[in-house]
């Protein structure tokens, strides 16, 4: 059974909500979105999901609850919430930018704005998706910091005590924080990526353990859910295409 | 109880250059689209917008109507990026304040109650606080001593928003799923103008609905509008979905062309415009 990169990545999103219990999985873009259906489905049954909009979903799409725009911003700050977000850029604290490219006050190139970037990151988990790894993503320095990295957070000192960056994942792989000085460490390579791919695409220092384990394989149901249930139209493959492995 | 009924057009003569204007929906949801369009006609600008931005900070934008911005975001939804807002920001056509989303919601709140701030934790540790050098921080007054933002009142002149139904008396009734942050926008507002696809007799809001969507009390509320399709391009959840192609077309058109076309005239000649280009054959 030929397991696609597409398919590595969603199982890799998937990974981050792991034994998160009952709380709340917040993706945003396609691959999260399976990713956290996947894991509702299979290893973390707790899990609330949202329709996208204001209403808390089965993964079936059976309503079970009510969460509009307020009451999701009022669950952030309880911190029953794990959220994946996208990054425009990100360092290798895991600072990140979803507002502007260049200098704020003329942007060379403007993009969403903060949103909740920073609301997110000092309250709950923030995970981070990253589609297509590349030196304009990761980068030395992030032009407008929205999501907090760790080396703000430690500034900040008890105002920051529920920060934590759980895992970025790429198309490359899988990475963590899990070094002396919280900068960010290659935690796992997708099947068919090499190390020096990954350095190569990357604006900074990464930390790289000496032996670097494999993103993990899905098994034969969770292939089958993702296949049949989750993204029977394989739009996963527009997200991140090609690389197939034998 | 006195009818608070009046056109798009008398809501907009209330209104002047330099105000301060909240505006309801949220991204390129529920925008009160036919007031923000009578607003346009009427020459207003060297505004102060606070809005969850959409394609309401992207017109009065490319008019040059805004002299700043307050958001946490501007986008179109299946447009992830407003490009007349973009091409705005990126001229460096008006100030921006911005702010992160919980920090929006709290300075509304605080603006609602009456308070100069309220504490949040958000903004710390990112650059919200070196682009905004004015806010200010608060240290909890309790043994654990922490360090929050003070989230100044966001009060504002008057505020606009959109809703399915209302009465006369300015009772407003949102049907889809989501009320964003419309009642608070009316609170934090010294006046508040409500556009809705219909009026109905008060008696009738509550007999297919149930009471908590009733989501404007009158006393916040100065005028009521009947604007049907009131919020197109926009979607109006369950009465309409987002006119995507319109939408489409929008963000793909130069401005003055855009502006030509179809804000030139009134609403009904809105209406009628959009008809046509919707007769056009497209590839």
């Amino acid at each position: 059974m030929r397991v696609t990169r597409a398919e590595y990545c969603v199982i890799a999103c998937a990974e981050a909500w792991r034994g998160d219990g009952e709380v709340l999985a917040s993706p945003m873009g396609l691959i999260p979105s399976l990713g956290a259906r996947l894991a509702r489905l299979t290893f973390a049954p707790d899990l609330l999901l949202t329709d996208g909009e204001a209403l808390l979903v089965r993964p079936d799409g059976t309503p079970e609850g009510w969460l509009p725009y307020r009451r999701h911003l009022a669950l952030v700050a309880g911190g029953r919430r794990h959220v994946m977000m996208g990054a425009s850029q990100i360092d290798r604290f895991g600072n990140q930018n979803i507002s502007c490219i260049g200098d704020w006050s003329r942007p060379r190139r403007q993009l969403l704005g903060v949103r909740g970037a920073p609301l997110n990151t000092l309250n709950n988990p923030t995970s981070y998706w990253i589609p297509r790894h590349s030196r304009r993503v990761f980068v030395e320095r992030v032009d407008m910091v929205c999501g907090v990295g760790y080396d703000r957070a430690a500034a900040l000192g008890g105002t920051a005590r529920f920060h934590r960056i759980p895992r970025v994942v790429s198309d490359l792989g899988v990475f963590d924080f899990a070094t002396p000085d919280r900068s960010m460490r290659l935690a796992s390579l997708h099947p068919g990526v090499g190390v020096e791919q990954v350095r190569e695409a990357t604006g900074f220092a990464l930390a790289v353990p000496y032996e670097v384990p494999w993103t993990r394989e899905p098994t034969a149901e969770e292939l089958r859910l993702i296949r049949e249930v989750l993204d029977p139209d394989g739009a996963r493959a527009r997200e991140v295409p090609g690389a197939v492995r034998g | 109880m006195g009818d608070k009924t009046m056109t798009a057009d008398e809501v907009v003569s209330r209104l002047s250059s330099g105000m301060t204007l909240g505006i309801g929906g949220w991204g390129s949801r529920r925008k009160p689209m036919a007031l923000v369009r009578a607003l346009l006609r009427a020459g207003i600008g060297d505004l102060t917008v606070v809005s969850c931005g959409g394609p309401d900070v992207g017109v009065l934008a490319a008019a040059g109507r805004i002299r700043r911005l307050v958001t946490a975001f501007v986008t179109l939804d299946s447009v992830p990026l407003e490009p007349h807002y973009r091409a705005a920001r990126e001229s460096g056509a008006f100030e921006l304040t911005e702010v992160d989303e919980g920090m929006l919601l709290s300075g509304l709140r605080a603006a609602a109650h009456r308070l100069p701030f309220l504490p949040v934790r958000a903004g710390l540790g990112s650059d919200v606080m070196r682009v905004n050098p004015a806010l200010r921080t608060v240290t909890s007054p309790y043994e654990d001593g922490e360090t929050l933002v003070a989230m100044p009142a966001l009060r504002m002149d008057a505020a606009l928003v959109h809703v399915n139904r209302a009465d006369r008396l300015g009772n407003g009734q949102y049907l889809g799923p989501d009320p964003y942050f419309d009642d608070l926008f009316c609170e934090a507002a010294d006046e508040a103008y409500v556009s809705c696809e219909r009026i109905v007799d008060t008696a009738e809001l509550t007999k297919a609905a149930a009471p908590q969507s009733l989501l404007l009390r009158r006393l916040s509320v100065t005028g009521v509008v009947e604007a049907p399709n009131g919020a197109h391009f926009t979607s109006c959840a369950p009465d309409y979905g987002r006119d995507e192609e319109f939408q489409r077309a929008y963000a793909s058109t130069p401005w003055p062309e855009f502006a030509e076309r179809f804000l030139a005239g009134d609403e009904k000649e809105y209406r009628e415009a959009v008809r046509r280009w919707r007769k056009e054959p497209r590839g």
